[in-house]
């Protein structure tokens, strides 16, 4: 067996291990080695691609290996990685680490509660591996559906609504998807449903145009792409924390991703085609996300906007179709989801304490807990843009990229795009301003703690990332710049 | 003809013997002996699965009166684990004292129209399909109406009565302009008599694709369905939605790809229209049922849709999915039955409000209920989703794509009334919730096999690939 599957054998194990558990104290013992020997493993893929790239290797997915399925159909488990899918197995292992610490404290029904949760993380971790794109749309639809139950049960404010809603437009999206990759596998012909082979088989132009628009929809809608993104403020403002983090963190990179590997590298020509259309869209996402937090009062719901602004600017640079662009469009996906995961699971530390989201019934906070307070300003300046974290670095590349073609469509859009850096300042700023600095306006806040050990280990571990990818971007750069070479000299060809 | 052809008709022959077996043994025993019926009608039933399980054929007996081949001893294999499972889930159902005298009956009866069933797929005559229809038919209106006292029931059974003759009477019309026009009624030898060029045989084969429409409920025929699955007992709906609809669609697939093979672009005309109707409607119904049975009633309606997606096609590929189709549903859908009527048997509980809160007391019921739903809703990684995903690929194969999308769209509209159900059990708060309930060993029995069966036949590709080695296209 590849040493891939493991990523999903683990959650599978922890979810055995957790249906015969009893104690609190059992099910938290779980999901911590579970989740530690999910960091190790990915630390050991890192270790091995860089090694196998360096001596070497030049196929566009190592480690890879397939084993026959569903032979009438020619479905193969086949996986196989790189460099994008290994970026995103760490972004995906750190979240699901930190959220079980996150969520160290959660009621009622805790072991359900992990259950789900470990379901969701087979859906991601499977997602991320597959190279066949039945398996890969298997583990999307299996991502998709804990979130019913996790935000339903679990959730706050209008949790119901909310779970029905996102569950229904991201289950609706996976239905254009089913057709599109049904449409993919019959029209170029060939073998086997793995994305390598399907590559290599021409798709009739015709056919490409359908479904790149189906498969685009549908992995688009999971990646926020205006106007589709309804279902994320929502659905992110409703669900606990650990669960806001693990889907603005990871779930939604499931839709660039799929954008990415499938709609882009499998029919380049009518991406080419077609972009304009969807580059409107997600600049317009850009943009409008970011003014829609300028008037949120919610916490949540600054971040929820944030997040469909960030995340339309990641496929706004992948619909760019050039290298450097697309390296950014990763890039940004690695920056926001360790920065959103880093905001939901501070903002659901502050909530646990003050029982409120809204920004005009707190002030002052920074004096009364001080770690979170500082925390928070960091998770604010990466996102909006600070030198030093990772949120430069990556929109830097994109806008660079973006603006490297050189019709004037594309440019304006750029320069509009652009604006959302102001924009992002202006919200982060006043959200910041109102209910961290100025005086205490709740007098029963002042009694409140700061973060507990397990909370702001959490914290750092994900402030560490940020850090890494603002700092050092050459290394992890240098590695992306290979393999999106990869889908980029598809698009050309 | 040699009396070794009588081997081809083993699972016949084998039900046969069981049948009369319980029919002597309900006679002779006494009041003692009853009490050790249901183990034993249940022992012997599944001795008889297992002995007919491997498939064998193709074969022909009585000079093509009778055909057999692998593909449909698989099926029969499939209704027979369905009706062990039905059979298992009834055994709550004659604990109560009132039924306590039927239960000889109620088996007699139910694996004689099982027999019907088998005697209707593996027809090779229109008499012989005629037969066995009826065969399977009249009984099962009796078994609708089992619950004499009950008025709901007795209606059902009337309502069922009434829209079988009638349907009947259609399908024979149908028939009878079929044979005046080519002389026979042996299958073997239709097809080269049936011609698109014929207006009286293209009315005579839609007055018999008509009444087979009413077997499988499909709208615009479906005004009975709701109504007799509410009032027959739980346990006979489920045999009702499961192992009689399965039959019947199995049926008009094999005569639609042996019999009126040159009708091709015409019953695709009308099964595309159809499903997209039975499909959309019995959906748009379904969200507003309040009772269970009449939500499971027009979901099967819409799971009936989804399976004929796998004969529009015409392709071996499409057989091997509607068969899948039908063993995963067997699983799914028994399993919510069986959750319902344990629930209904304990505590006369049957609307979906009712259920509020079920978690809180029976959390393995609900987890159970939960699979179900999931699986019917065609969520990974529950069989539902393989099933579902191989029946849209047979369609999309064949260039269908349009109806692909319709019917995938439709799902999302399914998914949200299954998941209206788990809400109710899960997130729903419930002051009196339905108190904590001890199921019998039997019950039990049929839940692990559903179970099983939702978590391992889509994982293990073995049961598909092993039917697609007996399916045969036009």
């Amino acid at each position: 067996m590849n040493f891939l599957s493991i990523f999903v054998l683990i959650p599978v194990l922890m979810i055995l291990a957790l249906f015969v558990s009893k104690k609190r104290n059992q099910i938290l013992g779980i999901m911590v080695t579970g989740s530690i020997s999910l960091i190790c493993l990915s630390i050991y893929l890192v270790i091995n691609y860089i090694l196998a790239r360096t001596n070497g290797a030049t196929d566009p997915m190592l480690f890879t290996s397939s084993v026959r399925w569903y032979e009438p159909l020619n479905i193969h488990f086949s996986v196989g990685v790189d460099a994008v899918s290994v970026a995103m197995l760490c972004l995906a292992s750190i979240i699901v680490f930190t959220g079980t610490f996150v969520s160290w404290k959660i009621e009622p029904l805790t072991k359900e509660f992990f259950l789900w949760y470990c379901l969701l993380s087979i859906g991601v971790f499977g997602f991320f591996i597959s190279t066949d794109i039945f398996t890969m749309f298997m583990f999307y639809e299996t991502a998709l559906i804990p979130m019913f139950l996790l935000i339903g049960i679990w959730g706050s404010g209008r949790k119901e609504y909310s779970a029905m809603k996102l569950t229904l437009m991201l289950m609706g999206a996976s239905a254009l998807l089913l057709v599109g990759i049904l449409g993919i596998y019959f029209s170029s012909g060939a073998t086997s449903m793995n994305v390598l082979e399907i590559r290599n088989s021409q798709i009739p132009l015709n056919e490409q145009y359908l479904f790149f628009i189906l498969t685009f929809v549908g992995f688009g809608v999971l990646g926020a792409m205006f106007p589709f993104h309804t279902w994320s403020p929502d659905g992110h403002a409703s669900a606990p924390t650990a669960v806001s983090m693990l889907h603005a963190g990871v779930l939604m990179k499931l839709g660039g991703y799929g954008c990415f590997r499938v709609a882009i590298y499998l029919m380049p020509e009518a991406a080419e085609q077609l972009a304009p259309i969807f580059l409107i869209l997600t600049g317009i996402g850009v943009v409008y996300g970011a003014f829609t937090a300028c008037v949120q009062t919610d916490l949540k719901y600054i971040n929820a906007y944030s997040s469909v602004s960030h995340c339309n600017l990641v496929l706004f640079a992948i619909l760019m179709l050039n290298q450097t662009a697309m390296t950014g469009a990763v890039l940004q996906m690695l920056s926001h989801g360790l920065m959103t995961a880093l905001f939901f699971a501070l903002i659901g530390m502050i909530y646990g304490r003050t029982h409120t989201r809204l920004i005009t019934e707190m002030g002052g906070l920074m004096k009364v807990m001080p770690f979170l307070g500082v925390c928070f300003v960091i998770a604010g300046l990466a996102s909006l843009g600070l030198p030093g974290l990772s949120g430069f670095v990556s929109e830097m590349t994109i806008f660079v990229g973006a603006f490297e073609n050189t019709d004037t469509f594309r440019r304006t859009l750029t320069i509009i795009a652009t604006a959302s850096i102001v924009i992002t300042a202006v919200y982060i700023l006043r959200m910041v301003g109102k209910f961290l600095l100025g005086p205490l306006q709740n007098q029963e806040h002042a009694k409140l703690d700061d973060a507990h050990w397990y909370e702001r280990f959490a914290v750092i571990v994900l402030i560490a990332g940020i850090v890494y990818i603002g700092s050092f971007p050459t290394g992890l750069a240098d590695m992306l710049n290979n393999s999106i070479g990869n889908v980029v000299a598809q698009v050309i060809r | 003809m040699d009396f070794s052809d009588f081997l081809y008709m083993r699972s016949e022959l084998s039900l046969l013997i069981v049948v009369i077996f319980l029919l002597l043994y309900d006679i002779i025993a006494g009041k003692k002996g009853m009490v050790y019926f249901q183990p034993i009608a249940i022992t012997l039933f599944t001795i008889h699965t297992i002995a007919t399980f491997f498939p064998y054929g193709p074969g022909e007996a009585f000079g093509g009166m009778y055909q057999n081949y692998p593909m449909m001893t698989v099926v029969k294999s499939i209704l027979n684990i369905a009706t062990l499972v039905v059979f298992l889930q009834a055994k709550n159902w004659f604990d109560k004292d009132k039924f306590k005298n039927e239960r000889g009956e109620y088996y007699f009866l139910t694996m004689i129209t099982l027999l019907g069933m088998y005697f209707m797929i593996s027809s090779g005559n229109f008499l012989l399909f005629y037969i066995g229809l009826e065969m399977a038919s009249i009984p099962m209106a009796t078994l609708i109406a089992m619950d004499k006292k009950n008025l709901k029931s007795a209606e059902a059974g009337i309502k069922y009565i009434l829209s079988a003759a009638f349907s009947s009477g259609i399908m024979l019309f149908g028939i009878s302009y079929i044979y005046g026009t080519s002389g026979t009624l042996y299958f073997n030898d239709l097809p080269q008599l049936i011609q698109n060029t014929d207006p009286l045989q293209i009315m005579g084969f839609v007055f018999f694709i008509v009444g087979l429409f009413f077997k499988i409920s499909l709208v615009p025929f479906h005004l009975w369905t709701a109504d007799v699955y509410e009032g027959a007992p739980t346990n006979v709906t489920s045999y009702l939605s499961v192992v009689s609809k399965s039959s019947a669609s199995f049926v008009l697939m094999t005569l639609l790809y042996k019999v009126f093979v040159n009708l091709i672009v015409e019953w695709q005309t009308i099964l595309f229209w159809i499903i997209i109707i039975s499909i959309t409607l019995a959906n748009l119904f379904a969200i507003r049922q309040k009772n269970m049975k009449r939500f499971l009633a027009f979901s099967s309606i819409s799971q009936a849709g989804y399976i004929l997606l796998g004969i529009i096609g015409g392709t071996a590929y499409g057989m091997t999915t509607l068969v899948y189709y039908i063993f995963v549903y067997v699983f799914s859908n028994l399993a919510a039955f069986g959750v319902i009527s344990t629930i209904e048997n304990k505590t006369g509980k049957i609307n979906i409000d009712e259920y509020r809160g079920l978690y809180s007391t029976n959390p393995i019921l609900s987890f159970v209920m939960m699979l179900a739903m999931f699986s019917l809703g065609g969520i990974p990684p529950f069989a539902g989703f393989f099933s579902k995903f191989f029946i849209f690929s047979a369609a999309a194969q064949q260039g269908f794509y349009l109806l692909v999308i319709i019917a995938v769209l439709n799902t999302i509209i399914s998914l949200y009334y299954y998941l209206l159900v788990i809400k109710a059990m899960f997130i729903d708060k419930n002051e009196k919730p339905i108190p904590s309930i001890k199921s019998d060993t039997y019950s039990n029995a049929s839940l692990v096999i559903c179970t099983a069966g939702i978590l391992f036949v889509g994982i293990f590709s073995f049961f598909m690939e092993s039917m697609n080695q007996y399916s045969f296209g036009i």
